[in-house]
């Protein structure tokens, strides 16, 4: 992909910047990533930074409570935003005409927003049926993001759930919100980015008009969840009343994302080699050859890759019938493993990877929405908004060599093996 | 939590005050498409457009594919699961070979209407594309191993897909609504796909995947005119003198009871309700489209500003066009715990009665006029979204002018118009529907409530 026009700056205030202008489409996209996540909120208050992040669209002092729905989209666009493990992003999809608009709402709402007790019982209400929706109501909810971490981790920031505990979620205060906020949600600890049809002038121009005056207060020190790998493999079990199918999930610890960036495209690389595609190693084997699993994929993340600091997962899960059992599935996953470790796989297999995984990027990069929010991960998570654009590349150097190492590295002794059986239990441990 | 920090009424006020919320600029249009919209010799409609944001091209083939017989729908599943699976050329792993190393992929799926062949590429893998989509459309031979193994995987998916709530509602709602039309076998029965043969699968493929009355819509980094000639070359062996099977037309939506449907234990209920509308081709249309998005069709509506951001009963609640053919009907879903699924019933119906008696003001109007507006630039920004969309359109006859003259048709409607269109079609009483939740909670409110029978689907 040639290189587009990227300009970074940072405003006097703290707030770093990034403009990526496009003139193909009259729309624009703009988006603030706050470098909190909910690795970073605090044992009691489970589900925090997603309530958060709910919160912060409930008004500001020059917006009353739905405004912010109703101005963006009364101008075209659209909204919305998102808990990360390490951070939490906001953003919006607007046609150009609406480029200041937008920069005035995430600027009033980054000075000052409009915490009350009403809005607060409210979209506690709110996130309690989303989690209702999406996991408490339906089978492999929470499968693996909630699930497995607890049995791969042992501190809390990286075991706990994101989602929340219905119990910690009632019991947050008013208090908790302006504490939360006045700590993590500086412009200091924020990125903007701003994308699509407009001219770098312009843009510098407004951002600095309704951000400027935005106060500095430091941002946080960045705690390390840095956390020993398990020694062993640990399992945990979990029942869940509308699984028709057993599943098990594998969690392992990879190379840390941001300081082994190398490593951890590897394993990117072998998430590929196994299972992306009928021809993937574990698909032709596991799905058609032998055949033990309905499904089974492989990636890095918890919702996916490039959003997470050190430590981030290596998954695998699939779902199988009942007659095969999970240590069969184990030791299929572990003898491909090893092939790979002993042998590395051959370039057409590479290639394969690597020209799908180019293919996305492109795809990503031709949807303005995740272009904008792909440029301000990685600038808030790396310093370098202009990764984006070598990533292709990146994966494309990954050797063979490199991918066979790691595959050794997903060892037996040092992972988390989470077993999802079907069945009723008296109450689900999330809801309480 | 204890870092000394502002109140968080100290957060909320600056010394300045509020600010004035900046005015809009002015919008460009988006670039005219360059396009071709022809008929290849085969009878295959090609919607050809050139949009090369990336070096990437999008392709969709929506093929009507109806059946009447019993077993329509699990020989469709299957077919559509084996269609790419193996030809006399290519196994199945040498497809996905070919296609991973363009950075490519295709996938088929099938519904009571339609089967739709979705693919990507590299754009300089284009031919290659061709050649495998050709090479299926013209030679899928559905191996027996392969149709035994998709078959097996079917019947545990279904199981998986059989639990899921959104599932459970959309069967009761179709059976509710249609009765046993064929449109209501979206998900076919285990038992059925268990007896699905290689052969009844191959001889589907002979009497079904057909070009006349199909549509292929491409976009991305081509040039629509020479594609044209490269896809009267690929799929020249593609050829019947028979045309595609369109779904036998669907009744008329009548209003109804809303049918309470059990699901014992459920801590979430769904709540779906349906009713006739005007499809894209009626003059009406553009004021029934704004109409629905004042009553649930956006996050600013009526419908999501009462249920999720005053009452807090629901995280998703939703309005929006389902087409079908050359008609349409609104379906309004939302999904609220069993304690406030009667209230969310209420204040659904009550909104829907509102929006004709108390008719959207200009200012909902305009909002949702820009909405509308700012919705098509944006989803067409992108090849995916652009290619999605022109084939929505192109099954139903319409294409690129349509998307073109969409805008200056909102720009249009007055708010007469919409309040005309709320009054006449959002009215309660032309809705049907239904909610799946914990019956013996929510029964006696329910029926309190009125126009709720007990029951499953007949």
């Amino acid at each position: 992909m040639a290189d587009p026009e990227l300009v970074r700056f940072t405003l006097d205030n703290g707030l770093r910047v990034v403009l990526a202008p496009d003139a193909t489409a009259p729309v624009v996209g703009v988006s603030v990533h706050y470098d909190v996540g909910f690795r970073s909120e605090p044992e009691g208050r489970t589900g925090f930074a997603h309530l958060f992040e709910h919160l912060m669209f409930q008004g500001s002092e020059s917006l009353e409570k739905l405004a912010h729905f109703r101005y963006v989209q009364s101008s075209g666009g659209s909204f919305n935003g998102s808990t990360h493990p390490d951070y939490t992003d906001y953003f919006e999809v607007l046609p150009a005409a609406a480029l200041e608009r937008a920069l005035f709402l995430e600027a009033d709402r980054m000075r000052a927003p409009k915490l009350t007790q009403e809005n607060l019982a409210n979209q506690i209400d709110v996130v309690k049926e989303e989690i209702r929706l999406n996991v408490l109501n339906r089978p492999y909810g929470g499968f693996p993001w909630i699930l497995l971490p607890p049995v791969l981790y042992s501190t809390f920031p990286n075991a706990h759930n994101g989602y929340g505990g219905f119990e910690d979620l009632e019991q947050a205060t008013l208090d908790d919100c302006a504490a939360f906020f006045d700590t993590y949600y500086s412009p200091a600890n924020a990125v903007l980015t701003v994308a699509g049809d407009f001219t770098v002038e312009e843009a510098r121009e407004l951002i600095e008009k309704h951000f400027g005056d935005v106060p500095h207060r430091p941002a946080p020190r960045r705690p390390s969840f840095a956390e020993p790998a398990p020694e062993g493999e640990v399992r945990g079990e979990h029942v869940d009343p509308h699984a028709p199918l057993p599943a098990v999930g594998v969690g392992y610890r990879m190379p840390d994302p941001i300081n082994d960036l190398d490593g951890y495209l590897a394993n990117l690389v072998l998430a590929g080699v196994l299972t992306d595609g009928d021809g993937s190693r574990l698909q032709q084997r596991l799905v058609h050859r032998e055949p033990l699993v309905v499904d089974i994929g492989a990636g890095a993340g918890l919702f996916g890759p490039f959003e997470a600091r050190d430590p981030d997962t290596f998954t695998i899960t699939a779902i199988h019938p009942h007659e095969v059992s999970t240590d069969q599935v184990l030791a299929a996953l572990d003898e491909e493993l090893e092939k790979l470790a002993a042998t590395p796989p051959e370039d057409q297999e590479l290639k394969k990877v690597t020209a799908r995984w180019a293919a996305s990027l492109h795809s990503e990069h031709d949807k303005l929405v995740s272009r904008t929010l792909a440029l301000g991960s990685f600038e808030l998570l790396y310093g370098d908004a202009s990764l984006v654009y070598r990533l292709a590349e990146k994966m494309s150097a990954v050797t063979a060599e490199a991918v066979s190492a790691a595959a050794k590295a997903l060892r037996p002794d040092s992972r988390a093996v989470l077993v999802v059986r079907p069945g009723s239990s008296e109450q689900e441990g999330t809801e309480q | 939590m204890s870092a000394p920090h502002r109140t968080a009424e100290e957060i909320g006020r600056t010394a300045a005050g509020p600010r004035p919320v900046p005015s809009l600029g002015t919008q460009r249009a988006a670039a005219d498409l360059s396009h071709v919209d022809t008929t290849l010799s085969n009878g295959l409609r090609v919607l050809a457009v050139r949009k090369a944001t990336v070096p990437l091209v999008e392709l969709r083939v929506w093929i009507p594919f109806a059946g009447e017989d019993k077993l329509h729908p699990a020989t469709a599943e299957v077919l559509a699961e084996t269609l790419l699976t193996g030809t006399a050329r290519r196994d199945r792993i040498e497809i996905d070979a070919d296609l991973a190393l363009i950075g490519g992929d295709l996938a088929s799926g099938v519904d009571p209407e339609r089967l739709v062949i979705t693919g990507t590429s590299l754009a300089d893998g284009l031919p290659t594309m061709l050649d495998v989509l050709a090479d299926a459309l013209t030679g899928a031979s559905y191996a027996d191993a392969e149709v035994e193994r998709e078959r097996e995987r079917l019947i545990e998916r279904i199981a998986v897909s059989r639990t899921q709530p959104r599932t459970i509602a959309r069967e009761a709602l179709q059976k509710h609504r249609y009765g046993d039309h064929p449109v209501v076998r979206e998900v076919p029965q285990a038992e059925d796909v268990a007896v699905v043969t290689p052969e009844q699968v191959r001889a589907l493929h002979r009497a079904s995947v057909l070009p006349r009355g199909s549509v292929l819509v491409i976009v991305g980094d081509i040039d629509p005119e020479t594609v044209i000639g490269d896809l009267e070359k690929a799929f020249g062996g593609w050829a019947s003198d028979r045309s595609a099977v369109r779904l036998p037309a669907l009744p008329e939506l009548a209003g109804g009871n809303v049918l309470l449907v059990p699901r014992a234990g459920a801590v979430q209920s769904q709540i779906r309700l349906s009713a006739q509308t005007v499809a894209r081709t009626d003059p009406r249309y553009p004021a029934v489209q704004l109409a629905n998005l004042v009553y649930g069709g956006y996050f600013s509506s009526r419908l999501v500003e009462n249920i999720r951001e005053d009452k807090g009963y629901t995280y998703s609640a939703h309005s929006g066009f389902e087409f079908t053919d050359k008609t349409a009907v609104v379906n309004v879903d939302a999904d609220t715990a069993t304690d406030a699924t009667a209230a969310a019933l209420m204040e659904t119906r009550y909104e829907l009665a509102r929006l004709g008696l108390v008719p959207p003001t200009a200012e909902e109007v305009e909002s949702v006029r820009q909405y509308a507006i700012g919705s098509l630039v944006t989803a067409a920004s992108s090849q995916g979204g652009l290619a999605a969309q022109l084939s929505a359109l192109a099954a139903t006859g319409l294409g690129v002018e349509w998307l073109a003259g969409h805008p200056e048709r909102l720009a249009a409607v007055t708010a007469e118009d919409v309040a005309n269109a709320a009054l006449e079609f959002f009215a309660p009483k032309r809705f049907t529907g239904v909610v799946v939740g914990d019956a013996d909670v929510l029964a006696p409110k329910l029926t309190a409530l009125g126009d709720v029978t007990v029951g499953e689907p007949a």
